[in-house]
């Protein structure tokens, strides 16, 4: 018998075999976002690299989540989404491209899935401070 | 997707399947003997018998007499039922209600709006097992105390409620009060699966529902003690001597006290039975699975209900792996699993949100054999052993 149950057929691929999960050892920016209170809490490793143009890409990504179906299958498609794009074209990601990829997300639910966009920006927002950071250093050394 | 060999059912506090010797009691009386048991001519008459044989069945099982058995549709009319109908009935008198702090929604929503029609409600904490604190119980009794509404058996966590204590003390206390303080029990999860006797246990009113005991769903009852004055929220017809009135759903009711004798009669072999798979499989997952926890008590839980939560994870993803690998349980209640919110019972007896979310509920009925279990904890092993991978809350 077919297991059916309320989530999209989406949803249930990502939830089953959800991709760049872990933890990165050597990361250039983390988000950690939610809290167990609530009960979704989604960490979010990225690496950056450039491409051939120059861009910074988000070179890999990685993911650990503790949460419901939506809030997993949400992170492994975010992770999916933005390996090897730019920076600039990752930040454009919205809520609405995310809950268009998962299929239908029950209305009480769909608030899972603002988790991963959450961690995106603190990710790069991380990244962005560490480069400051290692800038101004590189300055006051030369 | 996947197609699979297995399709296990362990969520028997949420709904069974019907006996089929109670559907085959049923059927007759869809078609053939149709009636109404209201009307006078012999196809109410034949309707009528049937409703009076049910009536006489399910009495005997509660040690009831037969003329204080209403029947309703469901347990959260029952519910609605005893609140509402003392309530209205006794406000002169008082307006006060006791209930303990995990009450299905059936009762506490009730009593909110009850509060909203003027009355006062007191909620009687639990301790870490869910059991309900006996003497703050005592203590809460007011001069204008009317009823006190106290679950038989919780429907998440199976802690079995010390009914016939509070009975016992009520009956004390009421001898020497002018107007008695009723005394109402919810035993929707505990009828038909441990034994009820309402005289023994001082019960003036109590619920109990078909389709939790292998019954059609649409049909449920309320006992209602001789002498009790209640307040009908239904009115019309007058059937069900007054108290409820509706046609009455006679296929139904001939199901539903089909059920309950079969499982009176199954009952002692069912608990000895269930007890055993139950104590098997929370010793199975506690020794098996690390940083696994028991919710509710040990022993004094209903003889089908296991409630665990695995640290690191949430319930409802776990649900859903288990789902695939044809597995079906549920997270805290079946009614609150498109709920947000944590179990309000988990956190009455003192769990934090974050534990609650990591709760789920298993439980057990007398289609459940030794094979399934073993097929759950194995599933169950797995499971968790996945969703810890994702976790970022999980360390080896």
């Amino acid at each position: 018998m077919k297991q059916k149950n309320i989530y999209s057929k989406q949803i249930m691929n990502y939830f089953s075999h959800p991709k760049n999960v872990g933890v990165m050892k050597k990361y250039d920016g983390v988000g950690k976002v939610g809290n167990p209170v609530c009960g979704d809490v989604l960490w979010l490793y990225i690496k950056v690299g450039k491409n051939k143009k120059g861009e910074e890409i988000i070179a890999d990504a990685k993911f650990q989540t503790l949460g419901c179906v939506v809030a997993i299958a949400n992170s492994s498609l975010l992770t999916e989404l933005i390996i090897g794009k730019p920076i600039k074209e990752v930040e454009k990601i919205t809520q609405e491209d995310l809950i268009k990829k998962l299929g239908k997300v029950p209305p009480i639910k769909i608030h899972c899935s603002f988790l991963a966009l959450d961690a995106l920006k603190e990710a790069i927002n991380d990244y962005q401070n560490k480069k400051t950071k290692n800038n101004r250093r590189a300055v006051r050394r030369s | 997707m996947k197609k699979l060999s297995k399709n296990l059912y362990f969520d028997y506090a949420s709904t069974t399947p019907v006996d089929k010797k109670a559907l085959k009691a049923m059927l007759p009386y869809f078609s053939e003997k149709f009636g109404n048991s209201s009307s006078l001519h012999s196809f109410g008459h034949e309707a009528k018998k049937a409703l009076d044989q049910s009536r006489k069945i399910i009495a005997k099982t509660l040690n009831a007499k037969p003329n204080e058995i209403i029947f309703t549709s469901s347990a959260t009319e029952s519910n609605n039922l005893a609140l509402k109908g003392i309530a209205f009935a006794n406000k002169k008198r008082g307006k006060h209600i006791i209930i303990s702090s995990i009450e299905h929604p059936s009762i506490i929503e009730t009593t909110k709006w009850l509060q909203g029609q003027g009355f006062k409600i007191t909620q009687i904490p639990v301790d870490t097992y869910g059991e309900i604190n006996l003497n703050k119980l005592q203590k809460t009794i007011k001069k204008d105390t009317i009823l006190v509404s106290i679950m038989h058996a919780n429907n998440e966590i199976g802690t079995i409620e010390p009914i016939q204590k509070i009975g016992k003390f009520l009956k004390a206390k009421n001898s020497k009060l002018k107007d008695k303080i009723y005394f109402h029990t919810d035993a929707a999860q505990s009828f038909g699966k441990i034994p009820i006797d309402v005289k023994k246990m001082n019960i003036d009113l109590l619920t109990a529902s078909s389709h939790k005991i292998y019954g059609p769903k649409g049909a449920a009852l309320l006992y209602i003690k001789e002498g009790t004055k209640i307040e009908p929220i239904l009115h019309g017809g007058e059937h069900e001597f007054g108290v409820r009135s509706s046609t009455v759903n006679i296929p139904a009711i001939v199901g539903f006290a089909k059920a309950a004798e079969i499982c009176q009669n199954e009952m002692e072999k069912e608990i000895t039975r269930q007890i055993k798979l139950r104590d098997k499989l929370i010793k199975e997952i506690l020794t098996t699975i690390p940083s696994s926890h028991l919710n509710g008590h040990s022993k004094n839980r209903l003889p089908n209900n296991i409630n665990v939560r695995f640290d690191g994870i949430e319930g409802e993803a776990l649900s859903m792996k288990l789902n695939e690998l044809g597995i079906a349980i549920s997270t805290a209640s079946a009614c609150a699993s498109l709920n947000l919110e944590p179990s309000h019972v988990l956190i009455n007896c003192g769990l934090r949100a974050e534990q609650s979310h990591s709760a789920i509920r298993i439980t057990i009925g007398k289609f459940t054999r030794k094979k399934d279990i073993k097929y759950l904890i194995k599933s169950l092993q797995k499971a968790v052993g996945e969703l810890r991978k994702i976790s970022p809350f999980w360390k080896k």
